[in-house]
């Protein structure tokens, strides 16, 4: 099933890392599921409980399904001085839901995480490849907004 | 070489692509199509200019005239007013406040000397600055031993944060018999605060590679790898790149310039988790596993990647070597102190006008970065504290705003230079939401591998949680300096180590802060 992304590695426990950034990639959901964890464990030749470990130690796989746009705001300290929590309000209440959950539309799944090393900007949050920095209500609902008409 | 009347760099970073860099750029080369000023006028894409939160930034030569935050609708003004008829557009210029007696500082850069000047993403424009030549001179005319040397000579020291000498590190690798070595660039920039090793992969790649390539050579190991955090998406773009057109220049792959040595370099992309900048969580990474550090010894320098000496380097430190190279060590010492020679790239921001980076001598004071590099605290508030170092780092009170920042010099009043972020902070501050903000990070950072670090943090984030919501007792203050003590003296690696000096200096500079809000 994933094939193309095989081609690009060597079936070595040393590309376990870049095999499942590209599996979740390719989904159109963002995530990496049982089905491709037992998948990649034949490819590899590695258990699948090796395969569970890794994915649940590092924050920017998920092993649920997400929205179609992943934002992750940061909370690491110099954007907590700018005013993250304020801005994680403004979110919540701008998409409706709740931390680490997917609006009902299925667009946008809202989570926090660390320094993303643009914090000359902060407070800075990423949509999918992208970092917004200098946020602020209006700003906010400008992106979600041109994000939700599909012009992102 | 074709000569221009004048030069405009476009910014081309994180920031300004999302400003919509890219179609200022192709606006602006079709308006000077139109006005016949293409031999005239040349554009170069250059890496971060240095500016941060002024959208897309062109900096115009001879005058460097910087215009801010510029749209596509002010393409037209500045090419007809500016470039034709020769009148700077002043609305856009940036505010002469900010610039008016602003220094890059480029006389006394190192790693950054090409940064924002040259095209990162053209190899010759790096080798038309003297780039490759210090390749060249170490394989063709020095001997592994002697570069180690030179560079052990030059004082340079790991810009990690650690502050180990790199020569000295290297030395315990290069005499080692195997078959096979490795190095390994640390690009898993995850210190909060800390954006410098992005703006020198972004702005200036094939200095790391360089850097690289010799650092290879000095200690025998022909396969190397950089590690970059998997949210550097634009450094990874650009390194791939590079190395790409270092191949094609015949710089690497086999038998470089006929010397018959051979190397390979291959980047590595983490996944999110902040302990994989310790080395040898970094290299467990590197081999597809959970980034959990190992025991040492043995060091990596020994056994580190799959069991072969490996040498970690961070992405400053080796963006050093060229010049080192060059120039020679003699002439690296006479930047920084006595006992820290050289540079560092600082980040500064939070409460201060310009956030932005800057690059001086070792042993610049903190108020001279926040000052003349930073703008000095913004909205005319007061200076209440500077977090140095990032997380891991010490909250510095106004006290010490005068201490030459080293690695040596900072110990003695218990602090350390780290990473180089500087996050300042104005009176408006409250110390116990910033200490919160700091636990927190470590909270949920900590891998889980070793008890002190993975049960101190919950304790730490529990007392600190009781004092922000104003149910805190003055003895909980030293016992979270008594936890956090005990888990320097009993974690596994640094990130269960570093929290005694953040807390420690929080709660010794700040105490009122503390006990306010147990009223």
């Amino acid at each position: 099933m994933y094939e193309e992304i095989y081609i690009k590695y060597s079936p070595e426990q040393e590309n376990l890392i870049s095999i499942l950034h590209d599996i979740q990639d390719s989904h159109p959901q963002h995530y990496i599921s049982e089905e491709a964890i037992r998948e990649v464990s034949e490819y590899l030749r590695i258990p699948v409980s090796h395969i569970q470990g890794v994915l649940t130690f590092y924050t920017m796989y998920s092993t649920r399904p997400r929205g179609k746009y992943i934002i992750r705001l940061c909370e690491s300290p110099p954007c907590f001085l700018a005013g993250s929590e304020k801005i994680l309000a403004i979110l919540l209440r701008v998409l409706g839901v709740k931390l680490g959950e997917t609006t009902g539309d299925g667009l946008f799944t809202l989570e926090l995480c660390a320094c993303l090393g643009v914090c000359g900007n902060a407070p800075v949050m990423m949509i999918s490849d992208t970092v917004y920095g200098d946020l602020n209500e209006e700003k906010i609902i400008s992106i979600i907004e041109k994000y939700q008409g599909g012009q992102a | 070489m074709k000569f221009y009347r004048m030069t405009v760099l476009i910014g081309i970073d994180d920031q300004s692509l999302k400003a919509g860099a890219r179609e200022i750029e192709a606006l602006l080369n079709q308006e000077l199509n139109r006005s016949q000023l293409t031999d005239e006028v040349n554009v170069l894409e250059a890496g971060s200019l240095g500016f941060f939160g002024t959208g897309v930034t062109l900096m115009v030569y001879p005058g460097q005239v910087t215009y801010v935050n510029v749209k596509l609708e002010d393409i037209p003004e500045i090419v007809e007013e500016h470039f034709l008829k020769g009148r700077q557009v002043s609305r856009l210029t940036m505010k002469p406040s900010l610039t008016r007696g602003y220094d890059f500082n480029y006389r006394r850069r190192i790693v950054l000397d090409n940064s924002g000047l040259i095209n990162p993403e053209d190899i010759e424009e790096y080798i038309g600055t003297g780039g490759y030549e210090a390749w060249e001179k170490a394989l063709l005319e020095m001997k592994p031993g002697e570069i180690v040397e030179e560079v052990k000579q030059s004082g340079l020291r790991g810009r990690g944060g650690a502050g180990f000498p790199t020569g000295l590190k290297w030395s315990f690798t290069a005499p080692l018999e195997a078959d096979q070595k490795y190095f390994v660039i640390n690009a898993d920039e995850g210190e909060p605060g800390t954006f410098k090793d992005r703006l020198i992969m972004e702005g200036d790649p094939h200095k790391l590679l360089e850097g690289l390539m010799i650092s290879c050579y000095a200690v025998g190991a022909t396969k190397a790898y950089i590690y970059i955090r998997g949210e550097y998406s634009l450094c990874i773009e650009r390194l791939r790149q590079a190395i790409e057109q270092a191949h094609e220049y015949g710089l690497l792959g086999k038998n470089i310039f006929d010397s018959g040595f051979n190397l390979d370099i291959e980047i590595k992309v983490g996944a999110g988790a902040y302990v994989c900048g310790e080395e040898t969580a970094l290299i467990e990474s590197m081999e597809g596993k959970r980034g959990q550090p190992r025991s040492k010894p043995p060091f990596p320098g020994v056994k580190g990647a799959w069991q072969k000496p490996t040498v970690v380097n961070n992405v400053e430190t080796i963006a050093n070597i060229p010049a080192i190279l060059r120039n020679g060590a003699e002439w690296f010492q006479g930047f920084g102190t006595d006992k820290c020679t050289g540079t560092k790239v600082y980040t500064i921001l939070g409460d201060v006008m310009m956030p932005g980076l800057c690059e001086v001598d070792m042993g610049t004071t903190l108020r001279t970065i926040i000052e003349q590099y930073g703008g000095g605290v913004k909205n005319n508030r007061k200076f209440k504290a500077a977090l140095v170092g990032g997380a891991a780092g010490v909250f510095l009170p106004n006290s010490l705003l005068d201490v030459k920042m080293d690695y040596n010099n900072l110990r003695e009043y218990s602090a350390v230079l780290g990473s180089g972020a500087i996050l300042v902070m104005n009176e408006d501050a409250d110390m116990v939401d910033m200490l919160w903000s700091v636990i927190r990070f470590f909270r949920h950072e900590s891998c889980g591998k070793c008890t002190p670090c993975a049960k101190g943090n919950e304790l730490l984030f529990e007392i600190i949680n009781e004092v922000r919501q104003g149910r805190g007792r003055e003895e909980d203050l030293q016992e979270m300096v008594r936890i956090s003590e005990a888990m320097q003296q009993t974690s596994f690696c640094a990130l269960g180590q570093s929290l005694l000096m953040p807390i420690k200096s929080a709660v010794d500079n700040f105490r009122q802060d503390f006990l306010k809000r147990m009223k």
